[in-house]
């Protein structure tokens, strides 16, 4: 696989020294899925207003991992962030862009949107099949006056690997310990029940077509495509809504500042608005650059995108990070990012 | 004069030949140089998980990607009982439909005929998948599923495979949607293979006052049985190793479920769920070793097919 590989590598690059060479500051990245109609827009407005194009391969978290490392892209994009041990092994640094959250959402008849109350551990039961009825006391418990049916539950998660799997299983991981021991929190795992679908519309589709059943999609997906969700039960044991304002919420109660290489995970945060299961995307870019003009227009390119793509980033349901959060980020490519020469590649100035 | 202009001729012509020998040497030595570069980046790419697990992979109906335990036997089991339900259907389907085109059709209707089947043959699977997922799973859920239940499922001995809720998408599912995909694939060719049987035969064979179908049977299916293997095996080549259309309704989880109506997982679907994601060597390496797997289960069946045609052709003659 290797020696293929590396054969594939020469044959691309004797093509592209064959082919001359006409946008040198041209950058490509690789990765996550999540973000990319929000990176391809970004992309496409920096390119009116600079001429520098950026090609956005939206290829999955774990391609993406393995493309940085490779160094055929000058920077990564994944769902999970990676441990500070895997960043240090690696030479990566990361950090975040925009935020989303991922919201439970079933299909009841005679239940109004947003009307079912659920805790993370109803939830975290519920997906290891504990919990097998709609009307069992544990549900019925919490959402007294509703008329729940005495139908069978079917459970719809994600069938290929997902950086919304890893945000719904860490935030299962941390509300329910024999989840975390059973199943545990990864972008695929072994699930106890149910089916799977293929990507944010499958999962949508199954749970609209599956008569009491209950997945999880990524926040935009409710919107477009008008799902009932659930109010779920925060670490401040208040019950919240999927909206703007608790996802931002939750960003607003993290501590970005005390966690190291930004490897932060916004599931269960504090707050008594913030939605528990809130997530960031993530860069990937090499500590050390050997190609330092590359990796300034990269991290010019976001520095643009930080400053001016919060209103596209709305308009797409992202949440954009709060600013003294990109404060941060800004000063850590500084402190992070270098040539050769052990010079930094970009200073921002705030 | 003419006699050099000749030799020359000749030999330009020698020249040629031999060139074009070597050509065609050339590409029929690509496809097997192709071949062997496949399986060995295949088996190379599987090592780690080879090493790791050995036969247990093919035992073990565990697929854990956090804990990094994986096991085939789901999707093997998937990949299998999908293309068994699909040839189940497609067969006397695709049996019926080339017999009624050779035989029965008006001859008026043969034309349009063929060539709808044709055309369905060419339809990307992926439209196969969309439709068994937006309009085919609902109707299934809410009037075939219910009845199978109510009927096949009260039959004792075969009722455990027709348990659980209506879902409309599952491993029954899959091998119906497979089962409409191979049918035009079977179909044409068996057609083809049936149009072959001199009619002298038949008529002959119609003139000792044989029925429609003692013609079939006796004269047309032992004269074409060859055709008709090949065009079996064509369409289970082609059930064994679908893709998207079967990820559209197979339901994609890695459990072991006795009844049908329950999700399951193919070898070609869970590569195309989770090769993305998959990060860590053991979990890429286990996906290859899955590939490794189908391409082993498409040998066998070709091997066997290809053996079942020698053991047909050594019995020519000897019985009627």
């Amino acid at each position: 696989m290797k020696l293929q590989f590396v054969l594939a590598l020469l044959v691309t690059t004797a093509a592209l020294i064959v082919t001359p060479v006409t946008f040198a500051a041209d950058i490509t990245g690789a990765g996550a899925t999540f973000p990319y109609p929000i990176y391809a827009k970004w992309a496409d407005a920096y390119k009116k207003q600079t001429g520098v194009r950026m090609n956005y391969q939206s290829i999955g978290s774990g391609g993406g991992i393995k493309q940085i490392k490779a160094k055929t892209v000058d920077f990564g994009a994944s769902d999970k962030p990676l441990t500070l041990e895997e960043l240090e092994v690696n030479g990566l640094t990361q950090f975040p862009t925009v935020l989303g959250g991922v919201v439970p959402v079933i299909n009841l008849d005679g239940v109004k949107q947003g009307q079912i109350r659920i805790t993370g551990t109803v939830l975290a039961d519920i997906f290891l099949g504990k919990i097998k009825r709609w009307n069992d006391p544990a549900i019925a418990g919490l959402n007294t006056g509703i008329d729940l049916p005495a139908s069978n539950i079917t459970v719809v998660h994600r069938a290929d690997g997902s950086g919304t799997t890893f945000l719904f299983t860490d935030y299962l991981s941390k509300v329910s310990p024999e989840w975390k021991d059973k199943v545990g929190a990864d972008t695929s795992v072994a699930w106890p029940v149910g089916t799977g679908g293929k990507g944010n519309e499958g999962v949508a589709n199954f749970v609209k077509q599956i008569k009491n059943s209950i997945g999880y999609v990524e926040a935009a997906y409710v919107k477009q495509s008008k799902m009932n969700y659930v109010q779920l039960q925060n670490h401040d044991g208040i019950y919240v809504i999927p909206t703007e304002d608790s996802f931002k919420a939750a960003a607003a109660n993290t501590q970005w500042d005390k966690a190291p290489g930004f490897y932060e995970i916004l599931t269960n945060k504090p707050g008594e608005n913030s939605w528990p299961i809130t997530g960031a995307t993530f860069i990937l870019m090499h500590k050390s650059q050997e190609k330092p003009i590359q990796a300034s227009a990269v991290l010019k390119f976001f520095e643009w995108a930080y400053a001016h793509g919060d209103e596209m980033a709305l308009e797409l349901d992202y949440i954009p990070l709060p600013d003294s959060v990109i404060k941060l980020i800004e000063d850590s490519w500084e402190a992070n990012i270098k040539g050769k020469d052990g010079k930094a590649i970009i200073s921002v100035k705030h | 004069m003419s006699k050099i202009h000749f030799t020359a001729k000749l030999k330009r012509q020698l020249l040629f030949d031999r060139i074009f020998h070597k050509v065609t040497w050339f590409f029929t030595f690509v496809v097997f140089a192709l071949l062997a570069a496949l399986i060995g980046s295949l088996i190379i790419g599987s090592m780690p998980a080879i090493k790791t697990f050995g036969f247990d992979l093919l035992f073990s109906a565990d697929w854990n990607p956090v804990t990094e335990k994986f096991g085939a036997l789901v999707p093997i089991v998937g990949t299998l009982v999908t293309s068994f339900i699909a040839l189940l259907i497609g067969i006397p389907v695709s049996f019926g439909i080339a017999l009624f085109l050779t035989e029965l059709s008006p001859p008026w209707l043969r034309r349009p005929l063929g060539t709808a089947i044709e055309l369905l043959a060419g339809i990307p699977s992926i439209i196969y998948g969309m439709w068994g997922l937006f309009v085919f799973a609902p109707l299934f859920a809410q009037y075939i599923q219910p009845w199978l239940q109510n009927s096949l499922g009260q039959v004792p001995g075969i009722s455990f495979l027709f348990e659980g809720s209506f879902m409309g998408i599952g491993m029954l599912t899959a091998g119906i949607i497979l089962a409409i995909m191979v049918i035009p694939f079977i179909a044409s060719v068996i057609r083809d293979v049936f149009e072959i049987v001199p009619s002298m035969l038949k008529e002959s064979a119609y003139a000792f006052g044989a029925t429609t179908w003692e013609v079939i049977w006796y004269v047309v299916l032992p004269y074409t049985k060859i055709g008709v293997v090949g065009a079996i095996m064509l369409g289970l080549g082609r059930a064994l190793g679908e893709t998207m259309a079967v990820t559209f309704v197979i339901g994609n989880a890695h459990q072991l479920h006795a009844s049908l109506f329950m999700p399951g997982n193919s070898i070609a679907s869970a590569l195309a769920n989770e090769f993305t994601e998959a990060d860590g060597e053991l979990y890429t390496s286990a996906l290859i070793e899955l590939g490794l797997i189908l391409f082993f289960i498409t040998f066998v069946v070709l091997t066997f097919s290809k053996i079942l045609l020698l053991q047909l052709k050594k019995r020519e003659g000897t019985t009627a």
